[in-house]
């Protein structure tokens, strides 16, 4: 087991070298980075779905919260914004929502003054749409001053550092994930992973909507890096290759220690009774409970768990890449890749998460040079045989990473259904 | 009575167009989860790619010159419905039949549908790109314009030959689906292997049979559900992906392994969706004459802004899951 490990993390290390032999420097050290991210992101669903068995569909929504959390920590301040009536009127908001709240949880409560059954259920119904009335009656003015001229066009960051704001985007996607999972955790797989897709396209939709709060489409650019960018590095006296390098290096290293954190945590909560429990209740979720073990809060604690990775990862990668595009959030970018990644890899274990986070990555990235690459071959014989060259050699090999992707899940599940580095069973006693 | 006519045709047509192309695609989903028990997301490359095989035989047609009275895509509609049956066939025999035969989980098949969607969608885009098509390239889409001055409204009832055309081959073979389920032996089989597979096996039923049966009708009403799409709006390679979610709502709706749910929950959402965007102001604007001053009504009074109209049925999915899990109709839980 440990010989195999080996054997395909020393793989996966000469194909690093060789995509960096190829496609040279700046293009590997961007992708490490990225891979560093993924990486962070499997191990959250490997959490999820390795250890606790639970289907997360919404892994994009997640993403989305994060990168939008390190947005708002760490953009310049906007001092339109907070010099307008902005403020004041998202306050009103803010207490308009709370006032719906109020009024639903009182509905909710109606049993107490002796109203039951069906009047509760009215009652409950009339609650809701009065809150959501009123919450809009206060957030649609306030939205369209900010968004116009003189409110600044959004509410701008508060020009904190990036770390902060990738803490930020895990505690967002812990309370986005608590709530998710209070309603969701009681469906069974099927229900479960299309409910969690439809919870992240509510999310992707709000995200990419509410401009005054994330600027939507009009995108946030540029977002800083928590370590010096290639262009202070480069007026310190160094070349602009060097610059670039050593700037993305120190990213790297930075993502590394939190990954690194991370794993060191997780794999001593799997080897601990926690982990232990957790897979009880994957395998048998009746025998773990009549062991009075209360399963419910046990897998709403490990969604939370996971989606703060998942948010953490989220926003490493919105820093890196200094935008914050909501429209460039697909679910097979975002969800289905995630996915491919921990079953390629081995759900169950964290070293296998890691291993096809890194492997699937480089995959995804790839596919796109090396079928344009065949594309071009394939295209030259046809043009020789008299066929006629290949139209549009550049979308089509865009398209063919999703192709490679779906291609490589099926074969995965067909000849290595458990990943290629498989959880490990011990059977103790 | 323009007021009255304004909302049939933003409600009541357009709600029942998509929500016969939800219901169709649903019935397939439900279909395949009644006898298979997993959630079948590769549906939505089942549509695209049926709407992408009618287009092609369209345009054959309109290459031989064949003109046609109605649309070409329903003359060519039946030959791709037999073709994407046979694509449906091919996919389960590929892909899903050995994972099966390893006795695998429906988790496991779901993820493999997640494979085959994306299989499907890169090899669509690498032959098609990125970019759309129309039905309508050779011949002109027929809109009908009912004038109905004589009932005292301004507007005229719009709709389109490609919507009429919709709106009665969805009823036929809803009724067709309908007598195929409770009155031949084969349909009885499958509702019966829906209830209990193990039962319906000892008792004689030929559940290979079912089961290719089952990918018959699933894969033929995806390619109904997808050319109609592509004939009301146009072709794209993410034409059904986009609109999956809101299908799975549907048959969630309806109580998944239901076909009549689904086809209930696909009507629901569909007229849910165009309801939920349409502007008041435009129905309610007499009352602004009585109305005093500080209550006239503002230019867009929508339920939700026009922006967020798919997360209608992912709202919908929400509470239903919340109120009543199992559907509308009880449906089966895996």
């Amino acid at each position: 087991m440990i010989q195999r490990s080996l054997t395909l993390f020393g793989g996966l290390f000469v194909l690093i070298l060789l995509v960096g032999w190829v496609m040279g420097l700046p293009f590997t050290s961007s992708r490490l980075v990225e891979a560093a991210a993924y990486a962070l992101i499997a191990l959250g669903l490997n959490i999820q779905w390795g250890y606790g068995g639970l289907f997360n569909f919404g892994i994009m929504g997640f993403l989305m919260v994060g990168g939008a959390a390190v947005t708002f920590i760490s953009a310049p301040v906007n001092p339109v914004f907070w010099g307008s009536d902005g403020p004041a009127l998202l306050g009103r908001a803010l207490l308009a929502f709370a006032g719906g709240a109020l009024l639903v949880y009182g509905a909710r409560k109606a049993d107490r003054i002796g109203i039951t059954g069906k009047w509760k259920t009215v009652l409950t119904v009339i609650a809701w749409f009065g809150a959501y009335v009123l919450y809009r009656s206060q957030l649609d003015p306030a939205a369209a001053y900010i968004e116009s001229s003189a409110g600044g066009g959004w509410i701008g960051g508060l020009g904190g550092h990036p770390v902060l704001g990738w803490a930020f985007g895990g505690l967002l996607a812990a309370g986005i994930a608590f709530i998710v999972g209070k309603i969701c955790l009681g469906l069974r797989t099927d229900y479960l992973a299309i409910a969690t897709i439809g919870i992240s396209e509510i999310l992707r939709a709000l995200i990419k909507n509410m401009d005054w709060l994330t600027r939507g489409t009009l995108t946030v650019s540029p977002i800083p890096w928590p370590t010096p960018l290639p262009q202070d590095l480069a007026g310190g006296g160094m070349d602009n290759l060097s610059a670039l390098v050593a700037a993305r290096a120190g990213f790297l290293v930075l993502a590394l220690v939190v990954l690194g954190g991370v794993l060191w945590l997780i794999a001593r909560a799997y080897a601990g009774p926690w982990g232990r429990m957790m897979r009880s209740i994957r395998d048998n979720h009746i025998a773990a409970s009549s062991m009075g073990k209360n399963v419910t809060s046990r897998q709403l604690e490990i969604f939370v768990f996971g989606s703060v990775l998942m948010g953490i990862g989220g926003a490493m990668l919105v820093s890196f890449v200094q935008i914050f595009d909501p429209s460039s959030y697909q679910p097979i970018n975002h969800t289905f890749l995630i996915w491919v990644m921990v079953i390629v890899g081995g759900a169950g274990n964290n070293w296998g998460a890691l291993f096809g986070a890194v492997l699937i990555w480089l995959i995804w990235v790839i596919s796109e040079p090396l079928s344009k690459a065949v594309f071009d071959l394939v295209s030259m014989w046809s043009t020789n045989f008299g066929w006629g060259a290949i139209p549009e050699i550049e979308a089509r090999s865009a398209q063919m990473r999703v192709f490679v992707l779906g291609l490589v899940i099926t074969i995965a599940l067909r000849f290595a259904p458990r990943g290629l580095i498989p959880e490990v069973v011990k059977r103790e006693g | 009575m323009t007021e009255l006519v304004f909302f049939t045709n933003q409600v009541i047509i357009s709600g029942l167009v998509l929500g016969c192309i939800y219901a169709l695609g649903a019935v397939g989903i439900t279909l395949i989860f009644g006898i298979l028990r997993f959630a079948h997301f590769a549906h939505s490359e089942l549509m695209t790619g049926g709407a992408f095989i009618a287009f092609l035989l369209a345009s054959a047609f309109a290459a031989w010159g064949i003109v046609t009275p109605v649309p070409t895509g329903f003359v060519v509609l039946p030959i791709a419905m037999v073709l994407a049956a046979i694509l449906a066939l091919g996919i389960d025999k590929g892909f899903y039949a050995p994972l099966r035969k390893r006795g695998a989980k429906p988790v496991t098949l779901l993820i493999a549908s997640i494979g085959v969607t994306l299989m499907v969608q890169g090899l669509i885009r690498l032959f098609f790109g990125a970019g759309s098509y129309s039905f309508f390239q050779n011949e002109p889409k027929d809109v009908f314009r009912i004038d109905l001055s004589a009932i005292g409204s301004t507007r005229p009832l719009v709709i389109t030959e490609p919507q009429v055309f919709m709106i009665v081959v969805t009823f036929v073979s809803v009724l067709a689906l309908h007598l195929f389920l409770t009155r031949s032996r084969l349909g009885k089989a499958m509702r019966a292997m829906a209830d209990n597979a193990d039962l319906a096996q000892v008792s004689g039923i030929n559940t290979a049979l079912v089961v290719r049966v089952t990918w018959i009708v699933a894969g033929a009403l995806a390619c109904m559900a997808g050319t109609m799409l592509a004939l009301d709006v146009t072709l794209k390679p993410d034409l059904a992906f986009n609109i999956i979610i809101p299908i799975f709502a549907a048959a969630i709706v309806g109580g998944l392994g239901q076909a009549y749910g689904a086809i209930a929950g696909g009507l629901l959402i569909g007229f849910a969706e165009s309801l939920a965007v349409f502007n008041w102001t435009m129905v309610l604007r007499p009352l602004n004459a009585v109305l005093p001053e500080w209550m006239q009504l503002p230019a867009t009074l929508a339920l939700v802004p026009t922006e967020y109209k798919l997360t209608v049925a992912f709202v919908i999915l929400v509470v239903v899951l919340l109120v009543r899990p199992t559907g509308i109709f009880k449906g089966a839980s895996s």
